[in-house]
């Protein structure tokens, strides 16, 4: 397959240009995400107000999929409850594993073409991984594994 | 199998004898590069293993029939060959495990008994995961600390300067790789065992990078034990070797307990076998031995100086060809190595580089390499490694540079949008 069909534009340039990366002064939830397989590290901040992810960052070094995924990942849960958080993950999750894309959601949809690499559909859910985590009120490390 | 060649090996025709290398993976011929990580197996020793199990598969050492015994001399003479590779003095002190992981835990557990608080052992900051965990859960068993001879940076040498000051911090086991998988280092294991010997200090190097490429001698090496895996030196999956000086294994306790390794059993209590089947509970990988013996015979066909001036020079000339490729940061030393090369690039993970060369044929490896301690000293979380064997050849290291500037120039460089 052609290799732009994986590394969607969205996804490189998020990647050179990752968006919400910092560490939040204010956050009351935060969760470490770990893919033992290459030693790659994501910590997710958030900050809720009442029942809404008020702001939401995150740090870390890892591949363009895991770096980029983080970075739309936080574009899209700001100002959304736990449930809808959830809700989400769970078409990110059936995008990146059915390859299947979502017509109303072209950033998620990005990621599509991960589920031809299935060793690398870790590197795509390990920012959401951690960041579920914090949202249950779980400081721990989320692993990939 | 080729004919042996001592002076000069015909490399391209030996790829022949490599059943897997003809094949396209994603539309391009295979290029192997992961050879530090495991060997392809030549048909010698594929063919052995069929043999094996076709016609003289049998349990060792315990039946009279024909086939046991069949099987028996197979097993004891893959012992005596492995021997003969490493100039063991001899095959008793040939311990069959499953890899130089096994072996190096057979050795740390059988010192539970031999060191006290106080006592220490030293090891190196290149150690690969399997020669650094298992020292640390003897270090938690018995109380002893743990030692490191630095590595001085990118250049992945290992600092000698203070080796003596520190072998005389009680330490009672120096352990160290001969070959670094991460970094390509060659260390000067005659020169480490001597000094530690001067000062009474057992020694176990670390093998599983050196075995299948560098002449091995145990007793020019002056080493006390020295552990290596068969898989990484085209030899099968599941059979490794320690090598164990015979006065020390004869005083050491036994690993695992079981059949074979006893002499007389009683319900309260049993005594031991001898060296060197007291280490060797339960049936053993008859036929990974048996495999063994054939992939030692193929090596040996070629010559190990061969081999490792073929693989040694493919990696050097790969390290100067990349230094060359924008935002590349190399390590190890740029002179003499062994047959790999390590390096971050700028704006790509290790992991993206592995899938870009992966779709177009290039198997190499990206990741920690199980040194996450050395990476988290240099500062890099991950490395692309290109490990290079005696099938490969230098239209292979063209086609590594290239993908290597390619993906510089997708994930990163200027030229990308």
């Amino acid at each position: 397959m052609d290799l732009t069909e994986l590394y969607q534009s969205v996804i490189l340039e998020n990647n050179r240009r990752p968006r919400n990366f910092r560490k939040l002064p204010a956050a009351n939830r935060v969760a470490v995400g770990n893919n033992p397989v290459c030693g790659d590290e994501i910590t997710v901040y958030v900050q809720m107000d009442g029942d809404r992810i008020a702001d939401i960052g995150f740090q870390g070094a890892g591949c363009a999929i895991s770096q980029a995924s983080a970075s739309v990942m936080t574009q899209r849960l700001k100002g959304r409850t736990l449930a809808e958080a959830e809700a989400l993950f769970g078409r990110f999750k059936e995008i990146v594993t059915q390859g299947t894309p979502d017509e109303a959601d072209l950033d998620l949809s990005a990621f599509a073409g991960v589920h031809q690499f299935p060793a690398r559909i870790k590197c795509a859910t390990l920012g959401w991984h951690a960041a579920i985590n914090a949202l249950h009120g779980e400081a721990v490390t989320a692993t990939t594994e | 199998m080729n004919p042996p060649a001592a002076s000069a090996p015909d490399w391209a025709a030996l790829r022949a004898d490599f059943p897997i290398l003809d094949q396209t993976v994603h539309g391009h011929p295979l290029v192997y590069l992961d050879n530090a990580a495991t060997t392809q197996k030549p048909r010698s020793v594929i063919d052995a293993l069929v043999r094996y199990y076709e016609r003289d598969n049998a349990n060792v050492h315990r039946a009279i029939h024909e086939l046991s015994y069949r099987a028996t001399t197979a097993y004891e003479a893959a012992r005596a060959r492995a021997a003969r590779f490493v100039n063991a003095a001899s095959p008793e002190e040939i311990i069959f495990t499953r890899g130089a992981t096994e072996g190096i835990n057979l050795v740390a557990y059988a010192f539970t008994s031999r060191l006290r608080p106080g006592d220490a052992i030293l090891v190196t900051e290149m150690e690969h995961h399997s020669n650094l965990v298992p020292w640390q859960l003897l270090a938690r068993r018995t109380g002893a600390r743990l030692l490191f001879v630095p590595v001085t940076g990118d250049d992945g040498l290992l600092d000698l300067g203070d080796l003596d000051s520190l072998l005389a911090r009680n330490v009672k086991l120096f352990a160290f790789p001969h070959v670094s998988n991460s970094l390509g280092t060659i260390n000067p294991a005659a020169e480490l065992c001597a000094r530690a010997r001067r000062q009474g200090v057992i020694t176990l190097v670390d093998a599983a990078q050196s075995a299948g490429h560098l002449p091995m001698d145990v007793q020019a090496l002056g080493c006390d034990f020295l552990a290596f895996s068969g898989h990484k030196m085209a030899g099968p999956t599941g059979i490794g070797v320690l090598y164990g000086r015979r006065a020390l294994l004869e005083e050491m306790d036994p690993f695992q307990g079981g059949g074979e390794m006893i002499a007389t059993v009683h319900y309260e209590e049993s005594t031991w076998n001898k060296v060197p089947h007291k280490f060797e509970a339960g049936t053993p990988d008859i036929a990974g031995a048996v495999g063994l013996h054939a992939a030692m015979d193929y090596l040996d066909a070629i010559g190990r100086p061969a081999i490792a001036a073929h693989d040694g020079g493919l990696a050097r000339d790969a390290y100067s060809r990349l230094a060359a490729v924008p935002g590349i940061r190399l390590f190890g030393p740029p002179g003499e190595r062994g047959g790999l090369v390590s390096f971050g690039l700028a704006g790509a993970h290790a992991h993206d580089v592995v899938t870009f060369a992966d779709q177009e044929g290039i198997a190499l490896r990206g990741g920690h390499h199980c040194t996450q301690p050395l990476w988290r000293k240099l500062g890099i979380t991950a490395t692309t490694r290109a490990s290079f064997y005696l099938y490969n050849t230098p239209a292979e290291v063209d086609r590594l540079v290239e993908v290597i500037r390619t993906a510089a120039e997708f994930f990163g460089g200027q030229g990308s949008t």
